[in-house]
């Protein structure tokens, strides 16, 4: 097992060379750079600015370097000094953008998992243990309901009830006068009182998707042998159905566990936008809009690199999950 | 005094409702498994060997359920009890399957849970029948591995199912079946998916623990050959019915069904010229589907023998036809007789 991990470990490292190059290619790509755009953009709001400044700006930023001294810098700058550049938006050091709307992303979608998987989880199980019963077919409609409802739409209709029926402003993630607040019981609670909705927002999205595969794979799992012989032995009905088949109807969702966590950082963004949320998802949207580079490159390098771990995450549980890939 | 039999099954019927109308793949099954002996239960692809032995464990396959019959289970010991008429899933059920009553299915690969080890598997039946704590189990497990003649027991409690050859997958299931001791043993053609060398070893080994633990076997195959070798008695059935039960010895020399003489027929004998098995003509057709209705006896449409106006008419009784030996035909007259009555009736 520690073999397995270690060799992973070590893949890992090509894996992330290479794509931090193709992030940096993809940052490179649209014609010029910020500085010419900057200046450009200055020059569009009728300030000249002279050639000995354009030179020492270019000349601070490197932007004269050869492409591979320019990806040398740029990396090294990452991964010694946490520093991703600047954004040309904002005017702000990328990671310090990122870096105050994490915790908050994180806690939304985490919560937003907690919630789905335990809707999920629950129903799709019935659902395939009482197939075509009246539960699973209320289950199913209520399933393609939540499927077919757009986020946005949900989140729309949240905040325009919660005005119109409750005169309650629901968006965000804390009252106006909690905002800049020390963290307190009452901005807790505050707090607490807006996330449910983005919460079950976000959640019931992905609860109709994953309880048609919870049932789907426990389906399957249910019409194995391995079943049969379970219950010849007399184990009770229910611990049976969650020590064998739901046990293993449990390995396709931890292999897809991959991109959930970049899924977190980049998710959920209209339905983030519509809410007024402090999360990342509406800053990479308005980074790609703007073409703010350095920003947009930090989004592409944070997905890819969360994708590898996130991959490494689910290999390593699948591995310990299933004997069948670990010992092999 | 003989002691009766330790399982009877009187009419018993499996059936459930379908999209294309009533699926019966038991019609009335009478069957007694003697005390301490080997029962063979024959039968083409079809004819419902496996659902009686899920029957007789009370699990029938959703939404097959036992719509009839009895299955009484007695020890001559303890009060008979009526398995037919437990609830499947209730606690009285579950407390007589896998400790009186255990089955050895036929593919060991996919009758083991992939995932957890063989010893975790065979662990589970002592902790639900005798309460053992996990170490007892552990140690009892190892036992019953050793018992079935697996190497190095020990070391192969901690082994998945993957990691074992089709044969000791399958010494492994007879460990799990028998941990609890039980009475009454179903192994649902459990060397058919093995190979032949194997197949001999693993008859072997079972005939060795029923004799050494004086079990009672339901043995279900397909192979004639089997039967002739291990069992003391054979019941023969055909869709849904037993149609001839009888010593094994009597079948052999003197069977009374056509049906059963149709399937003596087609057994492959050595001794053709070029000196290899070959098959002799098999009989025509084969078992109507459980939904099928026919009247009169099942078997007429591929009967050699049938008469027509009396096969396709009169619904056969089972009978004996010489001592010791029933049939389900109605060129014996004992069957004709009992057949009519129940028509007059
Ligand atoms: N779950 C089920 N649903 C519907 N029909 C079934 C089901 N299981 C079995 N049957 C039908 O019941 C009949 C008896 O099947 P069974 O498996 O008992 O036959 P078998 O004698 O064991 O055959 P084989 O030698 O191929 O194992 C068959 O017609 C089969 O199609
Ligand atoms: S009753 Fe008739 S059809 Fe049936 S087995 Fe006997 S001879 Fe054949
Ligand atoms: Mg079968």
């Amino acid at each position: 097992m520690w073999g397995f991990i270690l060799r992973r470990l070590v893949w890992m490292v090509p894996t992330l060379i290479v794509i931090s190059i193709i992030s940096f290619i993809i940052i490179q790509l649209p014609p010029g750079d910020y500085l010419s755009s900057y200046i450009a953009r200055l020059e569009a709001l009728g300030t000249t600015v002279d050639q000995a400044t354009i030179d020492a700006l270019r000349l601070r930023y490197g932007l004269d370097d050869p492409i591979w001294v320019q990806y040398f810098k740029w990396l090294g700058n990452i991964i010694f000094n946490g520093n991703f550049g600047y954004s040309f938006e904002w005017r702000l050091p990328v990671s310090q953008l990122i870096v105050e709307r994490l915790p908050t992303t994180f806690l939304v979608a985490t919560c937003s998992l907690l919630f789905a998987w335990s809707v999920a989880l629950p129903i799709g199980i019935f659902s395939a243990v009482k197939q075509y019963s009246w539960g699973d077919y209320v289950f199913t409609v209520l399933g393609f309901l939540g499927l077919g409802i757009p986020n946005f739409m949900l989140a729309l209709t949240f905040l325009y009830v919660s005005n119109r029926y409750f005169g309650l402003s629901i968006g965000g993630l804390f009252s106006p006068n909690y905002i800049n607040a020390p963290w307190s019981l009452d901005k807790f609670i505050d707090l607490l009182s807006h996330l449910w909705i983005p919460v079950v927002i976000v959640g019931t999205a992905g609860t109709a998707g994953l309880i048609r595969i919870t049932r789907a794979n426990v389906l399957d799992e249910l019409r194995k042998p391995y079943v049969e012989t379970a219950r010849a032995k007399g184990l009770h009905p229910m611990l049976l159905i969650l020590k064998y088949p739901v046990r293993i109807a449990l390995n396709p969702f931890v292999s897809s566990m991959g991109f959930i966590l970049p899924g977190m950082i980049s998710g959920e963004v209209i339905v983030s936008i519509v809410l007024n949320l402090p999360t990342t998802g509406p800053l990479l949207y308005a980074a790609l809009l703007s073409q703010d580079t350095y920003l947009a490159g930090a989004f592409v390098l944070m997905l890819a690199v969360l994708t590898v771990i996130g991959v490494l995450i689910s290999d390593i549980l699948l591995a310990w999950l299933d004997p069948r890939i670990r010992l092999s | 005094m003989t002691p009766g039999p330790i399982i009877s099954i009187r009419g018993l019927e499996v059936g459930a409702l379908s999209r294309h109308g009533m699926l019966r793949p038991l019609r009335g099954i009478d069957l007694d498994l003697p005390h301490a002996a080997t029962t063979g239960l024959v039968g083409e692809s079809g004819c419902g060997k496996s659902m009686t032995a899920r029957a007789l464990l009370n699990i029938t396959p959703s939404p097959m359920r036992i719509t009839a019959g009895s299955i009484t289970l007695d020890d001559g010991k303890t009060p008979p009890v009526d398995l037919a008429a437990l609830d499947p899933d209730g606690a009285p059920m579950r407390a007589i399957r896998g400790r009186r009553l255990a089955m050895i299915f036929q593919e060991p690969m996919t009758a083991f849970s992939p995932v957890h080890t063989i010893g975790n598997q065979i662990a589970e039946m002592l902790l639900i029948h005798e309460k053992l704590d996990k170490r007892a189990a552990r140690e009892r497990s190892i036992e019953m591995l050793d018992l079935v003649g697996m190497p190095n027991a020990r070391q192969r409690f901690d082994a998945h199912p993957f990691n074992l050859s089709g044969g000791m997958r399958q010494r492994a299931m007879i460990a799990m079946a028998l941990a609890c001791k039980p009475e009454v043993l179903v192994a649902d053609e459990p060397t058919t998916a093995l190979d032949v060398t194997i197949q001999a070893q693993i008859l072997e080994l079972l005939q060795r623990l029923q004799q050494e633990l004086g079990m009672t076997v339901l043995l279900i195959t397909h192979d004639l050959g089997v039967v002739a070798r291990t069992t003391s008695r054979v019941a023969v059935m055909y869709l849904g019915q037993v149609v001839e039960e009888t010593t094994t010895e009597s079948l052999f020399d003197n069977p009374k069904h056509p049906y059963t003489q149709g399937l003596l027929g087609s057994v492959p004998r050595l001794g053709s010229r070029r000196g290899r098995r070959e098959r002799l003509p098999a009989m025509r057709g084969s078992v109507p589907p459980a939904l099928a209705e026919l009247p009169g006896c099942a078997f007429h449409p591929r009967c050699p023998k049938a008469v027509a106006g009396l096969c396709d008419v009169v619904k056969p009784r089972m009978a004996e036809v010489a001592p010791g030996h029933r049939a389900r035909c109605l060129l014996y007259p004992e069957v004709l007789a009992a057949s009519a009555a129940l028509e007059a009736a």
